[in-house]
């Protein structure tokens, strides 16, 4: 074995106390960020998961109608106009097949989704709710939207008169698989449709307004033969959403909400999360530094006679530096090592223990490699610097003295 | 002289920043090769102060240190390390061993700290040592198992580790029973005769001072006698 490695190992064995003392506290500190960021990130996930369960990524629309002027000013002629919002039809976007193809080509899209999304009122004998019918194409909408997934009874089938709705909403209609119900659109439009699946996409105004038809079908509610009105889109990643949807805007000229902007707080919440996360870390991470250097400081004074005497037989300093130094990285690898494990003892108690009413996790954990490996190189690179000042101070003992004075 | 180890010429030295305190007044000294030399005088008389400037642990404020034929006095730290590594064992008066480490370990140290990694001729050269000065079964003890006479043993072996030609002993039987202090002192010297390592130690012990083949008196930081014809 190396010098160094050989002179650090002993010395770490010889004060047994001592390094099992700052082993624990380095221990407990990785503990702590291991799952604490376990904690936090496994509820961003949930708490961004949930959100876009029901949502999608981005969202499209044709641009509201600005105010047309009936008669325009004319050189010096002046005229007092009153200009009053344009009242919002429901519109088709222009040959969306074509601004469809294109979006598919912008950077990060990885799904595309046509809809005609309209108002309107569900109507089963005396009971009367208001609706939002969604007519898609069944297979872009599932890429974007997993509804099959979510599915409480009967099937996600929406093709002819066929629909499939919000739980509350049925059960408000009170009507199950096979029930019918009358659907009148906004546009004036009735039909009489079958309700063939009930999906729980766990938004309540989601499963309380949704009725989901085919486009075709919506298409001839709302008087919009071959339109669309909506198209929603699904990127690979999340946060990238509003990047996506700036790109859109600028190539087709639609206007596009992405989830980002359309749950600002949500997100605000989640960026303060992580702020107080990175917070917490710092300071443990100073507690472990601060630790680590403290022992190694007392362990060089108590030593200083020793190293005298190395540097006496012809040591080189750089060596005894490095006899600290590897002390310093191996007291925070070791303790990484343990302490992850300990954070994710810690992180699966919580798991199991805190339970919501459905028996799943309330606080779902989010335990990767990636976290373990962040965490050992870490405490390895504090454990480290932390060893600096007190290897330095190894490194510069006078002999001469140490080995008069100890 | 063609075989002198070392030569030390006018070394001067001072301590302190306003009030300046000198310890050695220009000290003149040459050791051959293979002599057992004893440094002896009053305490605080400068003999501590001469042997870590001869040993490289300290430098004079004037005059100059020859160690086997090189100047001392141009050398950086890292050269007086490494001269310290080839040219120099040390014995102390408190052992000074290291308790993490067993006896083999602390003989092997300077080897291994100086070359990094230990190697079989270390293993071998420390275990032969260790036989020579009669700790063959006491190699794998920690060295505070062991009685005072058998840690200076331990010591002795160290310095003689990396076989240098001169030995520093800083009072060496100071801390021993007679019985103890009798049997490192021979063992030293049988060093001496049979592997020719030169020898310079410094003793209180008039005892052991008449032992040794020369004699010198160093008095308020000056050497007052140096007696070459005692021999026992």
């Amino acid at each position: 074995m190396p010098f160094a490695w050989f002179v650090a190992f002993r010395y770490l064995r010889d004060a047994k106390g001592q390094t099992a003392l700052i082993l624990a506290a380095v221990s407990v500190g990785v503990g702590v960020v291991v799952f604490l960021s376990a904690l936090i990130g496994g509820l961003q996930t949930s708490l961004v998961d949930k959100t876009l369960g029901s949502q999608a990524h981005v969202t499209l629309h044709r641009p509201r109608e600005a105010p047309r002027p009936l008669v325009e000013p004319v050189g010096d002629r002046a005229i007092a106009r009153v200009m009053q919002p344009a009242p919002q039809r429901l519109r088709s976007i222009d040959s969306w097949p074509t601004t469809m193809a294109e979006i598919e080509r912008v950077g990060g899209v990885t799904a595309v989704s046509p809809m005609v999304v309209g108002a309107g009122f569900a109507r089963r004998s005396e009971a009367k709710e208001a609706v939002l019918v969604r007519g898609v194409d069944p297979e872009r909408l599932l890429a974007i939207i997993d509804v099959r997934k979510k599915i409480a009874a009967g099937r996600f089938d929406v093709v002819g008169s066929d629909v499939a709705m919000g739980s509350r909403l049925a059960q408000l209609l009170n009507v199950g698989v096979g029930d019918k119900v009358r659907l009148t659109t906004t546009e004036g439009a009735e039909d009489v449709v079958t309700v063939s699946g009930i999906f729980t996409l766990g938004n309540e105004a989601v499963d309380r307004t949704w009725v989901v038809t085919s486009l075709r079908h919506a298409q001839s509610l709302y008087a919009l033969p071959g339109g669309a009105t909506t198209i929603e889109v699904k990127v690979a990643n999340v946060f990238d959403a509003e990047r996506v949807a700036r790109d859109i805007h600028e190539r087709t000229g639609l206007d596009a909400d992405s989830w980002m902007k359309l749950n600002a707080e949500l997100l605000a919440g989640l960026a303060a999360q992580s702020n107080s996360k990175a917070l917490i870390q710092f300071f443990v991470v100073v507690a472990v530094a601060l630790g680590i250097a403290s022992v190694l400081v007392v362990s060089v004074v108590q030593k200083s006679r020793e190293i005298g005497i190395l540097r006496a037989f012809g040591t080189a300093s750089r060596r005894v530096l490095a006899v600290f130094l590897i002390q310093g990285g191996v007291l925070g690898l070791a303790g990484s090592l343990i302490g992850s494990g300990f954070g994710v003892l810690l992180a699966k108690i919580f798991e199991r223990v805190l339970r919501g009413p459905d028996g799943a996790p309330q606080f779902p954990m989010a335990l990767g490699l990636p976290l373990f490996v962040s965490a050992t190189v870490m405490a390895t690179a504090v454990g480290l610097l932390a060893a600096v000042i007190p290897a330095r101070r190894a490194s510069r003992i006078d002999p001469a003295m140490a080995i008069r004075n100890g | 002289m063609a075989d002198s180890l070392l030569r030390v010429e006018g070394v001067v030295k001072e301590y302190g920043e306003r009030v300046r305190t000198r310890a050695l007044g220009g000290v003149d000294l040459v050791v051959d090769k293979g002599e057992f030399a004893a440094l002896v005088g009053p305490s605080g008389s400068g003999k501590s102060t001469l042997l870590n400037i001869i040993g490289l642990l300290d430098r004079p404020t004037s005059g100059r240190v020859v160690m086997g034929g090189t100047d001392t006095t141009g050398l950086d730290d890292q050269g007086l390390t490494t001269l310290r590594a080839h040219a120099l064992g040390f014995v102390f008066q408190f052992h000074h061993l290291l308790p993490a480490f067993t006896a083999i370990e602390n003989v092997m140290l300077p080897a291994w700290g100086d070359e990094g990694f230990p190697s079989r001729a270390m293993r071998a050269q420390a275990e032969e040592l260790l036989r020579a000065v009669g700790l063959a079964d006491r190699m794998a003890f920690r060295t505070t198992d062991m009685s005072g006479g058998e840690q200076q043993r331990v010591a002795i072996a160290r310095a003689l580790s990396r076989r240098p030609p001169l030995v520093l002993a800083d009072e060496p039987t100071g801390n021993l029973d007679t019985e103890s202090a009798n049997e490192v002192f021979e063992l030293m010297r049988r060093f001496n005769r049979e592997g020719g390592t030169t020898f310079l130690v410094v003793t209180h012990d008039p005892r052991i001072a008449d032992r040794c083949g020369r004699v010198i008196e160093i008095v308020d930081g000056r050497i007052r006698s140096d007696d070459r014809k005692r021999r026992k």
